[in-house]
């Protein structure tokens, strides 16, 4: 049997979140009532003129750097021409020959740990269209011109991942440094990040590009890479069964888990591109390129670095901490309140993550200030709290938003440590347990820990442990 | 006196002298539009204006091309694919126009999307001209300039994009300005080719011509392709002198198929300015002869995107296909653009689409971009050695209507002289300098280097205080 293998290249449209549009001063945002936030210039009426917005140039620049790419010192715009109800002018104002950026790659880790550079072919700038509502009751469409207009910045990659899953990381990857950029939500939900694929099979040792397939309507990372895995297997089907790939473009049906044909390549549009006459082209100079390279902050890759040096955490937690920008940031700024810092990441990693699951939040969005972490880590080491109550506390915290001093006074479950009380705790212990208690006696040491944990029971987790232990020994010995 | 026969800067020291008031201006232009309409037919639509502001600086009546935005009046570049169309928005230039109190008289005829030289392609009809009403006013501002020529207005606003300003005042016996591109906005014009076209003033006189160019220039932030130089105040440069100005005359405007009347209007024109002690010398602009082919690349591709809009989705037009029992959104963009544009403008949408085609782009469009630089190199060197240029504006007087309708190269020729001005971005102005035996008007073109309407307003201007033809009336 022959032995293949995959090329994917993908391309992904980026919505910038400038504060307005791209070639008009109307709002860009999401979830406003349908052609609120619309123009004559956005909806393409005649005689309206673009203008373009300087603040999408610092976007694409930053994202372009960002992305390790050459800047093009000339801006310079073309009309792609193509009829869709979405597209007011027939036309979508983008860049053809001239992309803001070209030339750059961005780093991703494959399963076996090794590290493999993802080459970015170029990065250019265009405006977004309009949405159509398709209304099956009326068997009509609606357009909300809403979204026309949005800045996006278009992504393409070489065709350099061999596999689903390295699509699949690199689109991690991209969306990470992105948000770090502060140029993106990258939310595919919202649609502010959407994603096509191109993917080809060939034999292992070909050189040759095989023909490829064009993959869209993929709305989430996981779409992509499970549409990839059924592409795979389609086209290594088609060659086996001795038929040849064709060049088309296929919907991913998210139903079916199927890809199915939307054109083929003669059906291709000729987009008649040709430079917008309504932009004059302008010169980027050095300076300004300079300028805004010194205002990109910290890049996920610098921050793992100084992360593990600074706080002297392993790989593995550092990247559990800078694979989200918020969690990073909740980081340091606890890191700052006390020197424990592998208590703190544990923590972070642990309880917040699986409380993040559950609640289905974003840390930024939940009731928890770092001092109020710090201080529930502190009464942990000094002993007020065993960890287990610090969980529960932790959890009525988030709860209700108060901090942990005023939890555990309130419920009461500071740790108790007091050896008066203790050691009443473990009289009645013994007492209860003549057997074990003996055994302890005897010298088997290891049967204190069913004691230590019986008194944990009695208590609800009040007791100190390591003082219940303690009594315990000293008692019986 | 008849108040409509008179010029803008008459009227404005008549109104400052208490002799008259904005609203008789008005009235006597609406009374010769009810009088001359009906053969003329300048306008597309005339507007309802009840009240007139008594105190305004310019309360001028004006007409404005059919192509130019006017908040809630309907703008319809003369085609039948915008019927219905009221912009929600003022261009810039209606804009400065209203701040200085002028009185929109109605949106004047022109070609179908300015696609033409004899306002014949209008949807709502040709306009005729006042001079002759069996012959073309020229085009595209065939309306506007009708409208000055016939006195339904005083002034008018065109756009010209290939010649449509200065070909049809040199046919009304009116004066036609193309400013350089860049120096009035072009928001608010519906696009016919974006590189090249601009706005400009129909007036019956130079002075005229310089105030409302004061008027209308200058930059606009809504505009990325308008100047940020700063505009003078145009009736300035209204010296009367032209003592040692070098002006060149270009072999290749005075060719075969240049008529002899039309000639010799041009050459009796030169004596006279050098009477005034200008120099003039005959030069070459050797790409002339490529400028027609390049000027129907570069216009109809920019076009054929331009238009591509007009699909029946959002206002304008919408038609259904009646005969099909299921219509898709394609049949919807085919019926509306068949029934709604005329045939000129779908010989123009296919031709430019045809340029831009992946396989031709290469020999068409970007050979057409770059014979336009040579051709701009032309008046380039010119300009170094000369402060004008001076030629016919048009090689014939105003043709019989129908005549050329059904052969678009010939009419594409009426253009030969002006399109130039338009691929090399600068100024060019139109003023009457004779007329035919058979009493049509005859035009003479200035150009100047970018930027240097000065130069144009001081030499016409000096031109027609030593003629008389500016101040004879079509209509009596």
């Amino acid at each position: 049997m022959k032995e293949f293998e995959t090329v994917i290249g993908l391309e992904v449209h980026l919505q910038l979140s400038t504060k307005t549009k791209i070639f008009c001063g109307c709002k860009n945002d999401f979830g406003y009532d349908p052609n609120t936030l619309t123009c004559p210039v956005c909806l393409g009426l005649p005689g309206s003129l673009p203008v373009f917005n300087k603040k999408v140039l610092t976007y694409g620049i930053k994202a372009g750097l960002a992305l390790n790419c050459t800047i093009s010192s000339t801006i310079k715009f073309d009309r792609k021409n193509y009829y869709y109800p979405d597209l007011p002018k027939a036309y979508q104002i983008s860049q053809f020959d001239m992309p803001i950026a070209k030339d750059g790659y961005i780093m991703i880790t494959k399963e076996d740990g090794n590290d493999k550079k993802i080459r970015i072919h170029r990065a250019h700038l265009e405006e977004d269209a309009g949405k159509l509502t398709h209304d099956t009751e009326s068997s009509s469409s609606l357009v909300d011109y809403n979204r026309t207009g949005t800045p996006l910045l278009e992504i393409v990659t070489e065709p350099d991942m061999s596999s689903p899953q390295e699509a699949y990381d690199y689109l991690q990857a991209l969306k990470l440094n992105l948000q770090y950029l502060d140029v993106s939500d990258c939310d595919m939900e919202k649609g502010s990040l959407r994603c096509d694929a191109n993917i080809s099979i060939r034999e292992k040792g070909e050189t040759k590009l095989g023909t490829k397939a064009e993959l869209k309507n993929m709305n989430s990372f996981k779409a992509i890479k499970t549409a990839l895995e059924y592409e795979v297997k389609r086209q290594q089907e088609v060659v086996e069964s001795g038929s040849a790939v064709i060049q088309e473009t296929r919907l991913w049906d998210e139903n079916k888990n199927v890809t199915i044909s939307m054109r083929s390549k003669e059906e291709a549009h000729d987009y008649r591109y040709f430079p917008e006459p309504d932009l004059v082209p302008f010169t980027v100079s050095k300076d300004t390129i300079d300028d805004i390279k010194k205002t990109l902050p910290e890049l996920p890759a610098q921050k793992l670095e100084r992360l593990s040096k600074e706080y002297d955490l392993s790989d593995y937690n550092a990247k559990i901490i800078v694979s989200d920008k918020s969690l990073a940031l909740f980081f340091e700024e606890c890191a700052k309140l006390y020197k424990d810092t592998k208590k703190i990441c544990n923590w972070i990693n642990g309880s917040i993550l699986s409380e993040l699951n559950n609640r289905k939040e974003t840390i930024s969005n939940l009731n928890l200030s770092s001092k109020n972490l710090v201080d529930l880590i502190k009464k942990v080491d000094g002993g007020i709290l065993s960890n287990l109550i610090a969980k529960d506390v932790l959890g009525i915290m988030l709860d209700t938003g108060k901090n942990a001093t005023s939890v555990v006074e309130e419920k009461g479950l500071a740790q108790v440590s007091d050896d008066s009380e203790l050691e009443k705790i473990v009289d009645e212990l013994i007492k209860e347990n003549e057997n074990v208690a003996n055994q302890i006696k005897e010298g088997k040491e290891s049967a204190i820990g069913f004691l230590v944990g019986q008194a944990m029971k009695k208590t609800k987790g009040k007791a100190n442990p390591k003082k219940i232990g303690e009594i315990i020994k000293r008692t019986l010995s | 006196m008849q108040l409509n026969t008179l010029v803008a800067h008459e009227i404005i020291d008549l109104l400052k002298a208490g002799k008259t008031s904005a609203k008789d201006v008005y009235d006597s232009v609406i009374d010769q539009i009810k009088n001359n309409e009906k053969q003329i037919h300048a306008y597309a639509s005339i507007f309802n204006n009840t009240e007139i502001e008594a105190d305004a600086s310019t309360p001028i009546p004006i007409a404005i091309k059919d192509n130019i935005c006017i908040t809630d009046k309907e703008t319809t570049c003369s085609s039948k694919i915008l019927e219905g169309f009221k912009p929600p928005y003022d261009a810039t230039v209606i804009k400065k126009l209203r701040d200085s109190g002028s009185i929109f008289v109605g949106h004047a005829n022109m070609d179908e999307f300015a696609f033409g030289s004899s306002t014949e392609t209008s949807h709502y009809g040709p306009t005729r001209n006042p001079w002759n009403t069996d012959c073309v006013v020229g085009g595209s501002s065939g309306g506007s300039t009708a409208a000055v020529a016939a006195d339904e207005a005083i002034w008018a606003l065109g756009s010209d994009t290939g010649g449509s300003i200065r070909q049809p005042a040199s046919f009304c016996g009116v004066v036609g300005l193309k400013p350089t591109y860049g120096r009035v906005s072009r928001y608010g014009l519906i696009a016919f080719a974006s590189s090249l076209d601009q706005i400009g003033p129909i007036t019956k006189n130079v002075t005229d011509s310089a105030m409302l160019l004061n008027i209308i220039a200058g930059h606009d932030e809504n505009d990325s392709t308008s100047t940020k130089l700063p505009v003078p105040d145009y009736t300035k440069s209204l010296t009367g002198d032209v003592k040692g100005l070098k002006i060149g005359i270009p072999k290749e405007y005075f060719i075969e198929g240049l008529d002899d009347e039309v000639k010799a209007a041009v050459l009796e024109s030169i004596e006279i300015l050098k009477k005034r002690g200008a120099i003039f010398k005959e030069i070459s602009l050797p790409h002339t002869e490529y400028a027609v082919a390049t000027y129907y690349i570069v216009a109809t591709a920019e076009a054929s995107s331009n238009l591509a809009r007009f699909d029946g989705v959002q206002y304008g037009l919408r038609c259904i296909p009646t005969k099909k029992r299921k219509t898709s959104i394609i049949d919807l963009y085919e019926e509306t653009r068949n029934v709604g544009f005329g045939k000129e403008a779908k010989r123009r949408i296919m031709l430019g689409t045809y340029s831009l085609s992946s396989g031709y782009y290469d020999d068409y469009y970007l050979r057409g971009l770059k014979v336009r630089t040579l051709i701009k190199n032309d008046f380039d060197r010119a300009f170094k050695e000369f402060d004008a240029i001076i030629t016919p504006t048009s090689p014939t007087t105003a043709f019989k209507i129908g005549e050329r309708l059904e052969n678009p190269i010939s009419m594409y020729l009426s253009d030969v002289f002006t399109i130039s001005a338009n691929l090399s971005g600068i100024p060019a102005i139109s003023v009457p300098c004779g007329f035919s035996k058979n009493n049509l008007p005859i035009g003479l073109q200035v150009m100047a280097k970018p930027f240097d309407e000065e130069m144009l307003f001081r030499i016409s201007h000096t031109f027609e205080q030593n003629t008389d033809w500016h101040k004879r009336r079509a209509i009596k």
